[in-house]
């Protein structure tokens, strides 16, 4: 244990473990054991009291972070909107600095700086070059513009305007207009039911005071989790957060959020739209992130819909009937719980067919469950794809960042194959059968409605 | 300190030292290609961090290589390549792929048509015993055809007729390129997917599906030599085909300024503009595709561009904002700007502000510390793509199937810093010129949305 002068670092007790993953490339005859790869996971706590995920990945000069703030829309209270434009602000001005300096001075020494916004997280993210002199005036910045965001009235009211616009583009879209309404249906009064742009009047509402006070309460070294992935040695990673978190107070991790009750009944939402396909969405709130059904239902999901040129309802819907292009499942567990989805889109008058055959092959798999066949297959290829998830910096820091989010154990990658490997035919059935209840399920359309006759 | 390893197996040792070796060699230094006696490229590059590879097929067959009546068949012949072959009918190619652990799609684009695998690096074999059977031996039925002419169809209301601003850009081709092959998209024009037969896809099949029109890359966790081993045994024995001549097609000389209107259900307006501008296939002058690219940066490239700066930030008219060119093309392409107006601003009101930015770098050359920005990002941006595998072969496949060296990855930037601020402001003073612009304007019809609940 390396002790810095900055940095105390709470060790969890646990030897550095060396877990070997057969499983991985278990569909690989030409298997031999005389090289490895491997991907050493660090993890420790800054004085601050943010979590600090770490991989070492040398072969590029480069380097990957992202901070992650439990920030997302979720947060946004009655105000809409206001996790978004608060985060996409901070690049807008601090003390020192104006927009245009702030983008020079990134873009001057090549390093990437992006914001992103969902409903759980606020993301933070820099790719840079790990040549001094093009690392450390990035990392000052970031620290800058995370910590100390000026939300400068002029530019506050620009990106109010072009969050308003977004909520328009939002509204000429079928897709788009879709997803809003599917989620409103599934979570109603809870903080997941609005969109991450929120609406307009919350929008036009909003205020820098407003910002700021979000800004402090939110952006805070105990609220944060930090992922680096790249070309540093763990002395410089801790440097890298000591910086960035150094520069920020250690506040409180946000508060819980509430349960998601859901609606308990089936719904239908029709909305007319001049447009020449009907969008369809059938769901409902599922699971949170870590809950023991994840794996079945994960599983079952990659069978029914998740696969992307392989599953029941590409079959069904594309293969065997050509209803649509694009056609899918989805289960997106969160901090609480997550929607499964069913969508597709289909010429205006073939919409309630490809409903029907949406929820007669959601039906029959709850029913009947996977077959032996269908199961090895999904097991095969979640497997098989599984270093797929690691195949770049990129990928390893999204991946750092979800584990530390959702706290998942830090042996989660290294155990992933074995819990899919241990999925049955019947722990799949049973999960489902107990969370995608048919009778619950939110169905929204978009589109020509009047052309379904 | 909590610590857990990630290990996989892999079939080769002494990896370590190869990775020093490959860090002290500049950026793509290790493409490795060979051309098989039928004619058939394959281009292979090492990336040993992941025991994982992507292979990708690229014919030289797009939609720039169609004619009228026959739009959109490059496309709808990718989604036939999925319909079987008598030793794997419908569903087994994917079936394997996903079986093995991979995963696979394909894409059409103007100048090609791009297949791919991203597996477990030994699964390279089976990506290429299956892509060497469907490059021959392609069932094409009536009854799949049918009713994947209905899917393809779908895909284009969902990318195309649904979408205002995909609208607008459909048309704004069709107007920027009146006599050329970029006239159409590859998604092709409705009219001829519903009249598209059977037999014009057999046709196109046999013309443009062979060894001496593929590319082949493989970029990750490979042996060269095993790859140009596997390369033989699988593609080795396919017949060259007769691929005839393509003919030039060339763009006939604007005459003056045109101008459409686009008016679709839609919330806000959108505009583009666009003129006329040569690629590195077409460029009489070798500098000024370079010249083009650094001037589309310095308008639109990032954050800190000008665009961004005067007409976002500082005017704050519109909230949108993308100036680009592509110097990769085949033939020659348009020099593009594009932007949404902030509400209480005029489509007018900002096409005159994106004419004073062209005026500006026009009247004067760029600054020093603009162009030393951009050749920094380039630099930056020729490592971070080397993070991805699939990135890697993309870049490679998108040259060479062009006429393209992939040398030209390296080269690229090389000829990028020899760009003056003097030769920016000359092509910008020569190409975007009022004569030579065409402008699409989509002009939203009003949206009423009604809610029914049943």
């Amino acid at each position: 244990m390396r002790k810095t002068i900055v940095t105390i670092i709470i060790v969890v007790a646990i030897a550095a473990v060396l877990l070997f993953l057969k499983a991985a490339l278990q569909s690989n005859n030409d298997n031999k054991t005389d090289a490895l790869f491997e991907v050493a996971i660090e993890h420790w706590v800054t004085k601050k009291g943010a979590q600090v995920y770490f991989a070492q990945v040398p072969e590029l000069p480069m380097v990957d972070i992202q901070v992650v703030f439990d920030a997302g829309a979720a947060r946004d209270g009655n105000q809409n909107g206001l996790a978004l434009l608060t985060n996409s602000m901070l690049s807008e001005g601090t003390a020192k600095l104006n927009a245009d300096q702030i983008a020079e001075q990134f873009e001057n020494v090549g390093a990437v700086f992006s914001q992103q916004v969902g409903r759980d997280m606020a993301i933070l993210s820099l790719r840079s070059l790990t040549t001094r002199r093009q690392l450390e005036p990035a990392l000052t910045l970031f620290a800058e513009v995370m910590s100390g965001p000026a939300f400068p009235p002029r530019a506050f009211s620009r990106e109010q305007g072009r969050q308003l616009a977004a909520i328009a583009r939002e509204q000429e879209r079928p897709g788009s207009i879709a997803n809003k309404h599917f989620y409103q249906a599934l979570y109603g009064e809870h903080p997941y039911a609005h969109s991450v742009l929120g609406d307009t009047p919350t929008v036009e509402a909003l205020t820098p005071d407003d910002l700021a006070a979000f800004h402090s309460q939110y952006y805070v070294g105990s609220n944060a989790v930090v992922a680096v992935v790249g070309d540093l040695t763990e002395r410089q990673a801790k440097k890298i957060a000591d910086t960035l978190m150094g520069s920020l107070p250690a506040g409180k991790p946000a508060a819980p959020l509430p349960d998601v009750i859901g609606n308990v009944e089936e719904s239908l939402l029709q909305i007319q739209y001049p447009a020449t396909q009907t969008h369809v969405l059938v769901g409902l709130p599922t699971i949170a992130q870590g809950d023991p059904d994840y794996f079945p239902l994960y599983v079952g999901n990659h069978i029914l819909g998740g696969g992307a040129l392989v599953s029941k309802l590409f079959n069904e819907v594309r293969e065997q009937r050509g209803l649509a292009y694009s056609v899918y499942s989805s289960l997106s567990p969160m901090q609480q719980a997550g929607p499964f989805m069913m969508g597709l889109q289909t010429r205006a008058d073939q919409a309630p067919e490809a409903l029907a055959v949406l929820q007669d092959t959601l039906a029959q798999f709850t029913l009947e469950g996977p077959t032996e066949d269908e199961l090895a297959m999904a097991k095969s290829n979640l497997i098989g794809s599984f270093p797929l998830r690691l195949g770049s910096n990129q990928a390893i820091v999204n991946q750092l960042a979800l584990i530390g989010f959702f706290d998942l154990p830090l042996d989660y990658l290294v155990t992933f194959t074995d819990n899919i490997d241990a999925v049955s035919a019947d722990d799949i059935q049973a999960a489902f059968n107990k969370v995608i209840v048919p009778e619950r399920l939110q169905v929204i359309q978009v589109g020509d409605i009047a052309a379904q006759g | 300190m909590q610590k857990h390893h990630i290990r996989f197996y892999k079939g080769r040792a002494a990896l370590a030292g190869l990775l020093c070796v490959m860090l002290s060699l500049p950026a793509w230094a290790d493409v490795h290609s060979y051309t098989l006696d039928n004619g058939l490229q394959l281009f292979v590059k090492t990336d040993h961090r992941v025991p994982i590879a992507t292979t990708q097929v690229w014919y030289k067959v797009g939609s720039s290589y169609e004619y009228g009546g026959i739009t959109g068949i490059s496309h709808i012949l990718e989604h036939m390549m999925f319909k079987g072959t008598s030793r794997y009918p419908e569903g087994e190619f994917s079936r394997l792929i996903a079986m093995k652990g991979g995963q696979e799609n394909a894409f059409t684009g103007r100048d090609y048509t791009g297949y791919f695998q991203d597996v477990a690096a030994q699964q390279v074999a089976l990506s290429f015993e299956l892509e060497a059977d469907r490059m021959q031996h392609l069932i094409l039925n009536e009854a799949a055809f049918e009713k994947e002419r209905q899917v393809v169809i779908e895909e284009r209301r969902l990318r195309t007729d649904d979408n205002p601003q995909a609208a607008t850009y459909e048309q704004f081709s069709a107007t920027a390129f009146l006599s050329g092959p970029y006239h159409h998209l590859p998604i092709g024009w409705m009219n001829d997917l519903e009249h598209m037969t059977k037999a014009d896809l057999e046709r196109w099949y046999k013309k443009w599906y062979a060894p001496n029109n593929a590319i082949i890359i493989v970029v990750g966790d490979v042996d060269p030599k095993k790859m140009h081993r596997l390369a033989k045994k699988y593609f080795g024995d396919i017949p060259a085909g007769d691929l005839g001549m393509l003919k030039p097609q060339e763009e006939i000389d604007i005459l003056g300024e045109r101008r459409i209107t686009v008016r679709k259900p839609a919330q806000l307006p959108y505009l583009l503009m666009g003129y006329p501008v040569p690629v590195i296939n077409t460029a009489a002058d070798d500098a000024e595709p370079y010249a083009l690219s650094v001037l589309a940066a310095v308008l639109g490239g990032g954050a800190s561009s000008r665009l961004q700066k005067e007409v976002v930030r500082d005017q704050g008219i519109v909230t949108q904002v993308s100036a680009s060119y592509d110097p990769f093309m085949r033939l020659g392409t348009q020099f593009m700007l594009s932007a949404t107006p902030a509400q209480g601003h005029s489509v007018e009101e900002v096409e005159q502000a994106l004419m004073a930015e062209i005026a500006r770098v026009q009247a004067k050359p760029i600054s020093k510390s603009e162009l030393e920005r951009v050749i920094t990002q380039m630099t930056a941006e020729q490592i971070y793509a080397q993070d991805s595998i699939s990135y890697q072969a993309y870049l490679i496949g998108s040259l060479e199937s062009v006429g393209l060296p992939w040398q030209l990855m390296d080269d690229y930037l090389i000829y990028i810093k020899q760009v003056t601020p003097q030769q920016v402001q000359a092509v910008a003073k020569k190409y975007l010129t009022a004569p030579r612009l065409t402008v699409a304007e989509l002009e939203p019809l009003a949206i009423n949305e009604e809610h029914a609940d049943a």
